[in-house]
C-alpha cells in the first residue's frame, strides 16, 4: 500500500511540475481573498484601539498568511468532480482496479500538497515583507502544525470524497455542495477568525468538523493555542477523519452497488 | 476425462435497465414534475455461452445490441437482473481482489493513460496498483514494449501521441499484470489500418504467449477475421449465433458468389445470358460476378465450365460484413416478430458446465 501512495504522489508531483506557472498564477490569485480580509479587519482594528477578538493587525497579518498556505492544503478532490468521472466513465476505469479508488485519490493529493509547500515558501515571503506578521510559537507549536496542517488536509478531503457520494443517488448535486461550501466558508474560519463571530456561531462551529481542517492548524502556528488546546485539536481532526472514514466505509459499497444497478 | 472449467461462463444473463421516459415540451416537463415516468429497457436478455482458456471469441452486433453490457458485467462493472456468470472461477460482480488482478477491459474510448506524462510513469503507477514485483514488472513491461514496437514513444508525454499510439500505451498499460481473461470492447475505433493490424497482431501474440481467454467485440470484420474462429452474435439483447466463424456464412448467406472470367476479350461476357446462371452483381470487362444459391452453387459451376471458355472461376462465400449484416438483420426481423425477445433462436449456443462458484 505504501508503494501505491508513493507511486500516486510521485505521479502527482511529476504531473503538477509540468504546470509551474498555471500554479503560481492559481496561488496568486488565490492570494486576493486573504489580503482582503487582512486589509479589512487590520482596519477595524486599528480603529478599535489596537485590536479586535484579541487580534492585533500583527496577529491578523499573522492568521492570513498561514491562511494561505492552509487553504492551498485544503484544496481535495470536490465533490463536483463525481460526475465528470461518472459521465466520463473514469470510475468504471477505476472500478476495475484491484484496490479502492481512493487511495490512489490520497496518495495523488497528498503529492500535490509538497508540491504547493514548495511554490508557497516565496509568496509567503512576500506577505511577509507587505504585511509584518506577529507570531507567538515556540517548537512544539511548530511541530504540531506540521501535523496539523496535513491533519487538515485528511479531514477536509474524507468529508469531501464523502460528500461527493451524493452524486450516485442524484445528479442535481449542486444546490446540496453550495449549501456545504457555505457553512464551511462560515464556521471554518475562512471568511473570519471564529472569535470575531458571535457567541452562537462559536458553538455551532464547535460541533461541526470544519474549524479543525482550517482554523485549527492556522491558530496552532501563531501561538494562540494552549499544548492542551493543541493535543484537543488534533484529536478532533482524528475523531472527524474517522467520521469520515465510517461514512465511506457505510456509503462505499451502497455506491459501489447503485453505479453497477444503473451503469456508468 | 473431465472438460476443464471454462474462464467464463454466463447462464441467462440479463440486464434491464429502468430509466425516465417523457415526451418533448413544456407540458410534459411539468407534469414530470408530479408523476416520474419510468421504463424498462432490457439490454441483455438472458445470454448463455462459455469461453474455454486460451479461446479468442468476437463478440458481434450492431451498436445497442448489449455487447458492452454484457462484457461489464463479466467485468464486475455491472450487476445483472438475472442469471449468473463466472470468471475464473469468479462471480465478477462481487469484484474479488482476486478476479479484479487477474482481468482487464480494455475500451476502444477510454483512456488511463496520465496526459501530460510519459508513459512509463503510468506504468509504474499499475505496478504500484497490481503490486507487481519490480523485477516481474520492468521484465513484462520491456516484453509488452518491444511486442508492440513502441521504444521511441514511452519517454513522450501522452500528450503528444497520436490515437493509435495512446492506444497502444493503454494497451501495454492494461496488460502489465498479466492478465487471464481479456474483456476487449472496440479496441481499435478510429484507428488507422496500420495501427488497428498491430494491435490485432499484439493481441494474437499476447494470446500465444499467454493462454490468455479473449472476449473482443468489435465493429471491424478485419478485427474479427484476423482473431477469432469463433463469434458469439448478439442482437437486441439476445443471442443469435455462437459458432465458427466460417460457419455463420452457411448458416445466415443463402447465396454463394461466382466469379468468372472468359477467354477472350473484354466483350467476351458480353454475349452471355448469365441470367441463366444466377443474378449478376457486377461486371468487370471479361469478368462477370454472379450469386447462385448456396446448394446449387456447384451446379451452377460446372454448367459455366461445360458451357462456356472459361479462364478463371473462383466460388466464394460473400464478405464477411455483409454476412454479418444479414445476421443482423435477421435479428432485427426476429426481434420485430417476437414479443419479448425469448423466442429468438440460438444456435449452438452451448451450456456451461455446472461447475461454477456462483
Amino acid at each position: 500500500m505504501l508503494r501505491l501512495y508513493a507511486g500516486a504522489a510521485r505521479m502527482s508531483i511529476l504531473d503538477q511540475l509540468q504546470y509551474r506557472t498555471a500554479n503560481y498564477l492559481y496561488m496568486i490569485g488565490m492570494i486576493a481573498e486573504p489580503v482582503i480580509y487582512l486589509v479589512v479587519w487590520s482596519t477595524v482594528a486599528e480603529s478599535e484601539g489596537g485590536t479586535v477578538g484579541g487580534y492585533s493587525a500583527g496577529a491578523l497579518a499573522a492568521y492570513y498568511i498561514v491562511w494561505t498556505l492552509v487553504r492551498n492544503m485544503n484544496i481535495v478532490l470536490t465533490p463536483y468532480a463525481w460526475e465528470w468521472r461518472i459521465k466520463d466513465g473514469q470510475l468504471s476505469g477505476e472500478l476495475l482496479k484491484p484496490i479502492h479508488p481512493i487511495h490512489r485519490d490520497l496518495g495523488g493529493f497528498a503529492g500535490w500538497k509538497i508540491v504547493t509547500i514548495l511554490y508557497w515558501l516565496p509568496i509567503a515571503a512576500i506577505l511577509v515583507w507587505l504585511f509584518p506578521p506577529a507570531f507567538s510559537t515556540d517548537t512544539f507549536s511548530v511541530l504540531a502544525f506540521v501535523v496539523a496542517l496535513w491533519g487538515g488536509f485528511l479531514v477536509r478531503f474524507m468529508l469531501l470524497w464523502a460528500l461527493g457520494l451524493v452524486t450516485f443517488w442524484t445528479t442535481r448535486v449542486g444546490a446540496i455542495f453550495d449549501v456545504f461550501f457555505t457553512v464551511e466558508l462560515l464556521a471554518s474560519g475562512r471568511l473570519v477568525p471564529l472569535s470575531l463571530m458571535p457567541p452562537w456561531a462559536q458553538t455551532a462551529a464547535d460541533w461541526l468538523p470544519f474549524q479543525w481542517a482550517f482554523q485549527f492548524p492556522i491558530e496552532t502556528l501563531i501561538g494562540r493555542l494552549s499544548r492542551a488546546e493543541i493535543l484537543r485539536g488534533l484529536g478532533m481532526q482524528a475523531f472527524w477523519t474517522l467520521v469520515g472514514i465510517g461514512i465511506l466505509t457505510l456509503v462505499w459499497p451502497m455506491a459501489v452497488k447503485r453505479y453497477s444497478a444503473v451503469g456508468g | 476425462m473431465t472438460d476443464p472449467l471454462p474462464a467464463v461462463w454466463a447462464r441467462d444473463l440479463a440486464k434491464t435497465f429502468r430509466v425516465p421516459e417523457r415526451e418533448a415540451g413544456v407540458l410534459a416537463a411539468v407534469k414530470s414534475l408530479v408523476h416520474r415516468r419510468m421504463k424498462d429497457v432490457a439490454a441483455v436478455k438472458g445470454v448463455t455461452f462459455r469461453l474455454e482458456p486460451g479461446e479468442i471469441v468476437g463478440f458481434l452486433g450492431p451498436n445497442g445490441a448489449g455487447k458492452t453490457t454484457t462484457l461489464k458485467m463479466l467485468a464486475g462493472l455491472l450487476h445483472p437482473t438475472a442469471g449468473q456468470a463466472a470468471v475464473l472461477g469468479h462471480v465478477p460482480w462481487k469484484r474479488e481482489r482476486a478476479l479484479l488482478s487477474r482481468i482487464t477491459l480494455v475500451m476502444g474510448n477510454r483512456n488511463q493513460m496520465q496526459w501530460d506524462l510519459p508513459a512509463l510513469d503510468s506504468f509504474a503507477l499499475n505496478a504500484a496498483i497490481y503490486r507487481l514485483p519490480p523485477a516481474e514488472f520492468a521484465r513484462t513491461r520491456d516484453e509488452l514494449i518491444e511486442l508492440m514496437g513502441v521504444g521511441e514513444l514511452v519517454t513522450k508525454p501522452v500528450r503528444n501521441l497520436s490515437l493509435g499510439e495512446r492506444m497502444k500505451m493503454e494497451f501495454i498499460a492494461s496488460l502489465l499484470h498479466r492478465p487471464q481473461v481479456l474483456f476487449l470492447d472496440e479496441p481499435t475505433i478510429g484507428l488507422d489500418v496500420t495501427a488497428q493490424r498491430t494491435l490485432r497482431q499484439f493481441v494474437a501474440e499476447y494470446n500465444r504467449r499467454t493462454g490468455a481467454t479473449v472476449l473482443l467485440t468489435s465493429h471491424y470484420m478485419a478485427d474479427v477475421t484476423a482473431l477469432c474462429r469463433r463469434v458469439i452474435v448478439i442482437h437486441h439483447g439476445s443471442l443469435l449465433y455462437d459458432g465458427d466463424l466460417a460457419g455463420l456464412g452457411e448458416q445466415f448467406a443463402a447465396y454463394k458468389t461466382l466469379g468468372v472470367t472468359l477467354d477472350g476479350t473484354d466483350g467476351a461476357a458480353a454475349g452471355v445470358d448469365w441470367a441463366a446462371f444466377g443474378e449478376v452483381v457486377a461486371t468487370d470487362g471479361a469478368k462477370v460476378t454472379i450469386q447462385v444459391p448456396r446448394a446449387s452453387a456447384s451446379a451452377v459451376a460446372a454448367r459455366v465450365l461445360s458451357e462456356l471458355q472459361v479462364a478463371d472461376l473462383t466460388i466464394e462465400d460473400p464478405p464477411i460484413d455483409e454476412v454479418i449484416a444479414r445476421v443482423f438483420a435477421a435479428g432485427a426481423a426476429t426481434a420485430a416478430a417476437a414479443t419479448d425477445g425469448d423466442d429468438v433462436a440460438t444456435p449452438s449456443v452451448v451450456e456451461p458446465a455446472a461447475t461454477s462458484t456462483a
